[in-house]
């Protein structure tokens, strides 16, 4: 089972996004920061992150940055999930080697459309 | 609504749009046309059915086009522009060495998201197609969906689905929380208004025909009736797409299905004269000639 790591400091989003994601067989870690987020990839990597931009302490940005300089941290998917929806934070994110990007508000569908475009799940036959 | 009101609506979609309804799909009618009624200022379908037996030519176009299923995305499916871009357009680029053109139809082209996404393929592989003319046409039953093309100005929502945000970036302009594909992708794209049932002879023949996820609404004659016109519209080494829950076999031998490639069939030359000529007495008796 892969796992996923979702980064809010929503409690709600943080719910929503679980509740999706297990759906689609994710064994979810949660994190209320960018802090506690890199905390948790240096004791184990997951195979993804489900990643906010504004939070407290670090925000989003600055623990992907952190995130591609760990040993391995290349690895994980990062997908970005931010009410930051301008395309100069889209480009940053990508140039800092987020993998795909979701404009909130999201859905299921959106979810599974942008995790399925970086691998993370197979395409519906 | 009455069942003698859902058997006009039912034999009028289906005379004008090809639309094949069963009998229990009442909740459709009325999930699609009660908006319609409410935006003018109608009861309900009654009204409707009323008006249109007056002979409103306007409202008619209107109840068409609510009963026209438009859902699509970018790049739908994934694997059929895998096959545009890994199979069908390598083998284009050497086939048409000489001509240096590709005619590309999207036969339900919708709001877009189809001819646009072909449009980007293009692009990708621009330095193989250097001195190339490409041609992509988009028709689509509804003048509405052809004007939201033309446009090319989407929704965030819809810009999340199936489009990989790199294309988002390198595609698409942000204009508050819309985004308009840019002008060069849609000067790629010509539209035109088209009723698959009509005669399309007029559009030329094609390299490629995408033509997804419209055909699973008509009845087997119909079908089977648009096949032996896309075939006459393919190039004899051409391809036709099709949308994964549509195929040919069992329908008709005017395409065979290319192996290994789910959706992607070729034009079956010596079938096509006689698939045509057994068909023609079906068709003509479904016609009531």
């Amino acid at each position: 089972m892969k796992t996923c790591l979702v980064v809010d400091d929503s409690s709600v989003i943080r719910k929503i996004a679980s509740r999706i994601l297990e759906e689609m067989n994710f064994r979810i870690i949660e994190a209320e920061d960018g802090a506690q987020a890199l905390e948790a990839c240096k004791q184990q990597l997951p195979d993804a992150v489900l990643l906010d931009w504004n939070m407290p302490v670090m925000d989003g940005f600055d623990f992907l940055i952190n995130l591609r300089r760990l040993p391995g941290g290349d690895q994980p998917k990062v997908v970005f999930c931010t009410t930051e929806n301008g395309i100069d934070h889209i480009s940053r994110a990508l140039h800092a080697g987020a993998n795909e990007y979701i404009m909130k508000p999201f859905d299921k569908d959106i979810v599974a459309a942008k995790f399925q475009e970086v691998g993370l799940i197979a395409q519906p036959v | 609504m009455t069942p003698p009101d859902y058997e006009y609506l039912r034999k009028l979609l289906k005379d004008q749009s090809g639309l094949d309804l069963s009998a229990d799909k009442q909740y459709l009618i009325e999930s699609r046309l009660l908006p319609l009624a409410r935006k003018c200022g109608l009861s309900g379908i009654p009204d409707i059915v009323q008006k249109m037996k007056g002979g409103s030519a306007s409202l008619l176009t209107q109840v068409v086009e609510a009963m026209t299923t438009n859902e699509t995305f970018f790049f739908r499916d994934k694997v059929p522009f895998e096959h545009f871009r890994d199979m069908i357009m390598p083998e284009i680029i050497k086939t048409r060495a000489a001509r240096k053109s590709v005619r590309i139809w999207c036969a339900a082209g919708s709001t877009g998201q189809e001819p646009y996404s072909l449009a980007m393929c293009l692009k990708e592989m621009s330095a193989s197609l250097a001195g190339w003319r490409t041609e992509i046409i988009a028709t689509d039953l509804s003048q509405e969906v052809l004007e939201k093309s033309k446009a090319g100005i989407y929704s965030q929502f819809e810009v999340q689905r199936g489009l990989p945000i790199q294309m988002l970036v390198k595609y698409f302009k942000q204009t508050g929380e819309f985004w308009q594909i840019n002008p060069e992708l849609r000067g790629m794209v010509q539209h035109r208004q088209l009723n698959l049932l009509h005669d399309f002879s007029q559009l030329g023949t094609f390299d490629v025909i995408f033509c997804r996820n419209v055909l699973i609404y008509f009845d087997q004659d119909t079908k089977i009736n648009i096949f032996n016109r896309l075939q006459r519209a393919t190039e004899p080494d051409g391809f036709l797409v099709l949308g994964a829950a549509e195929t040919v076999v069992g329908l008709t031998e005017t395409f065979k299905p290319y192996p290994e490639r789910r959706g992607l069939y070729r034009p079956n030359e010596q079938r096509a004269a006689k698939t045509s000529a057994s068909m023609a007495p079906r068709l003509a008796a479904a016609a009531g000639m």
